[in-house]
């Protein structure tokens, strides 16, 4: 038997992705930054801005995996005071005031001390629907972690890479339940160049995979056009660190609310 | 002493992003392999001997000996080529490096001697080579910067977190993942995600098979009763203790960096100190905030300066197999001082916290302690001029 909250928690993905929906947004943004208390603010206006799922980041001392803009952003939350408890904290009343799908981003090591079950238990009472944790490698996945998240019902995403062998993707679609991430290109998070034909050659590679799960193209995604582009070879596309860097910035001391708004608005005109 | 999938005990393992898989897996599938062939094994050999000028020499150290009321060896790695033990595992990594058809080689350094024998290397093979290194240790060990740039790398500050080795390693993993196709990373260290570990300990083993061979024809028999090494990462330790983990009438001593003291929240003491947890790619023991987040270590020599330790050494501990004492910079610099003193010989600062345990430890008048001596000085001279008003 099935528990009513796991039922919406794994529909709220999978409705999400229903066949007929295109140019999904995910925004991901670092938990406590700029401040420590936006992150739940942050939240509630992507929803009323219109985008479509939302990534929260666990800040990290060491995230290899990203570039300058995350890395920044990671090193003023952890000085702000966030943690992972904190951020609990914050979200305690997520699912009172925000309807999307919502995952958490982190690094394996700030989850490992928290405790694995306390995590993933705590993470699905507040109504988080899944995890993307980008050094849980798929074997350790499988192994140690993939029974303790399905007994808490949170998506573990994948990451797929142009250097992903088909064999390694029908194993990773076979395992996915939320949806796959396309890494763009062989790199760290919050390259802005384009996209190139070798990209859009992979994009055309998995997008002719027959694989049951969905897919989102992030790393690399930073504006309208980047966006649109990605969405035209899997059903929506992820951004983060332009995300960061447009709350950065900020010269003219635009609220949090309005500048959030202004920057989805903007690449789903 | 490795299990199945690179762990030590509970310790290693590769938590690498999928963007690293590739390379990972194309290295754990075949480095040993490759390491084992014929026509590799001989031209390692060759290298090592001709060209880093191997066996280093293992020296009886009458002064130190007399000192300390027992006999002292000292493992001389400090007169390999370069002037450190780094140069086995860079040999050895180039080597493979050709085997899998990579064209450019990125490393991190903490003091800067593994860039050193990375940017030497290159330099033999005519490889591209870019090292990483921190803000902090650039300033503190220019010289050996000067040398890298000399032999033809690029050497790339590490200016986030605490701007030093743990960064420049954070940063040569970015780069790793931005060009993973033409690039081999060359790991310093006996960290990082399997293999790195278990390779860069069989490329240093070439210390403790030396030792057995050479304490044989010194004095008729194959084992000391201890085997002292200062331990960052713990390259130089671990080859040095390689032959002899399985051989409990060899105690094996660790030196860990205890900055200005185990307590006083300037410290690289990994085991004193940490915790288990992940960082780098492998689950080891490191120095962390109850919340997971890596603390910023502090030690007077860059080489030692590490949050982390390989996950052999974690296990060692665990297993209680080996024994690691924390060494202040004070203890330490005196050890130095002391050697330069006693035997003539000005020991890196690294080296200088293995030489610290001697007065903490009552050897009997017979025992046989071998000491590895696996680097020299020069590079720290800077930092004995001011630490000693020398000048």
């Amino acid at each position: 038997m099935r528990s009513v909250k796991q039922t919406t928690m794994q529909k709220r993905i999978q409705v999400a992705f229903e066949k007929n929906k295109k140019e999904l947004l995910t925004i991901y943004y670092t938990a406590g930054f700029p401040n420590l208390n936006d992150t739940l603010t942050i939240a509630q206006t992507l929803e009323s801005a219109g985008a479509d799922l939302i990534e929260i980041g666990i800040p990290f001392s060491d995230p290899i995996a990203d570039g300058e803009v995350i890395q920044q952003s990671n090193m003023v939350a952890l000085q702000n005071g966030m943690s992972v408890s904190v951020l609990f904290e914050q979200l305690s009343q997520l699912r009172q005031h925000v309807s999307l799908p919502v995952l958490l981003m982190g690094y394996l090591n700030p989850i490992l001390q928290y405790g694995i079950e306390n995590f993933c238990k705590k993470a699905s009472e507040i109504g988080i629907d899944g995890l993307i944790i980008p050094d849980l490698p798929l074997e350790e996945y499988e192994q140690h972690y993939k029974s303790i998240f399905e007994q808490y019902h949170l998506a573990h995403v994948f990451l797929i890479t142009p250097f992903t062998s088909p064999e390694r993707i029908a194993k990773i679609d076979e395992l996915s339940e939320g949806f796959i991430y396309m890494v763009s290109s062989a790199s760290i998070t919050g390259k802005t160049q384009g996209i190139s034909t070798e990209q859009k050659q992979y994009f055309e590679r998995i997008a002719n995979m027959p694989l049951k799960t969905p897919k989102q193209i992030g790393f690399g995604i930073y504006d309208r056009s980047s966006f649109q582009t990605a969405c035209q070879y899997a059903q929506g596309a992820i951004i983060g660190s332009a995300f960061i860097k447009h709350l950065q910035a900020n010269p003219s001391k635009t609220p949090l609310e309005l500048l959030v708004t202004q920057f989805v608005k903007e690449i789903k005109a | 002493m490795l299990q199945e999938k690179g762990y030590y005990g509970q310790f290693g393992g590769a938590y690498i992003p999928e963007m690293l898989y590739p390379n990972i897996a194309s290295l754990q599938q075949q480095y040993i392999s490759i390491i084992e062939h014929a026509d590799f094994q001989k031209e390692f050999e060759y290298l090592l001997k001709q060209y880093v000028g191997r066996p280093s020499p293992l020296y009886k150290a009458e002064r130190l000996s007399e000192h300390f009321q027992t006999q002292i060896y000292l493992k001389r790695e400090d007169l390999n080529h370069t002037g450190s033990h780094k140069i086995n595992n860079t040999i050895g990594q180039i080597l493979l490096a050709k085997q899998l058809g990579k064209a450019k080689i990125i490393a991190e350094t903490g003091a800067g001697q593994h860039g050193v024998a990375t940017a030497t290397v290159c330099a033999l093979m005519g490889m591209e080579c870019i090292v990483y290194m921190g803000e902090v240790d650039i300033a503190r060990q220019s010289p050996n910067v000067a040398r890298m740039k000399l032999l033809g790398a690029k050497v790339v500050p590490a200016t986030s977190g605490s701007r030093t080795l743990k960064d420049a390693t954070n940063e040569a993993m970015r780069h790793w993942i931005n060009h993973p196709d033409d690039t081999h990373y060359i790991i310093g260290s006996v960290v990082g995600p399997h293999p790195y570990p278990d390779m860069v300990a069989r490329f240093q083993s070439v210390i403790s098979a030396e030792i057995k061979t050479q304490l044989q024809s010194q004095v008729g028999r194959e084992f000391p009763d201890y085997v002292l090494a200062c331990v960052g990462g713990g390259s130089n330790a671990a080859g040095a203790f390689y032959h002899f983990l399985e051989d409990e009438r060899v105690q094996l001593i660790g030196a860990e960096a205890a900055g200005l003291g185990v307590e006083s929240g300037k410290s690289a003491a990994t085991l004193a100190l940490g915790t288990v947890g992940i960082l780098h790619g492998s689950k080891t023991v490191l120095m962390q905030t109850t919340d997971g987040q890596v603390v910023e270590p502090h030690s007077i020599s860059a080489g030692l300066d590490y949050p982390g330790i390989g996950p052999m050494h974690a296990h060692l501990a665990d297993i209680n197999r080996a024994t690691f004492y924390p060494i202040t910079d004070e203890e330490a610099m005196q050890a130095g001082w002391q050697l330069s003193r006693l035997e003539g010989i000005i020991p890196a600062i690294e080296t200088a916290h293995a030489l610290a345990i001697l007065p903490k430890i009552s050897f009997k008048k017979e025992d046989i302690v071998v000491i590895n001596l696996s680097g020299r000085g020069d590079k720290d001279l800077d930092t004995y001029i001011r630490y000693f008003e020398l000048i």
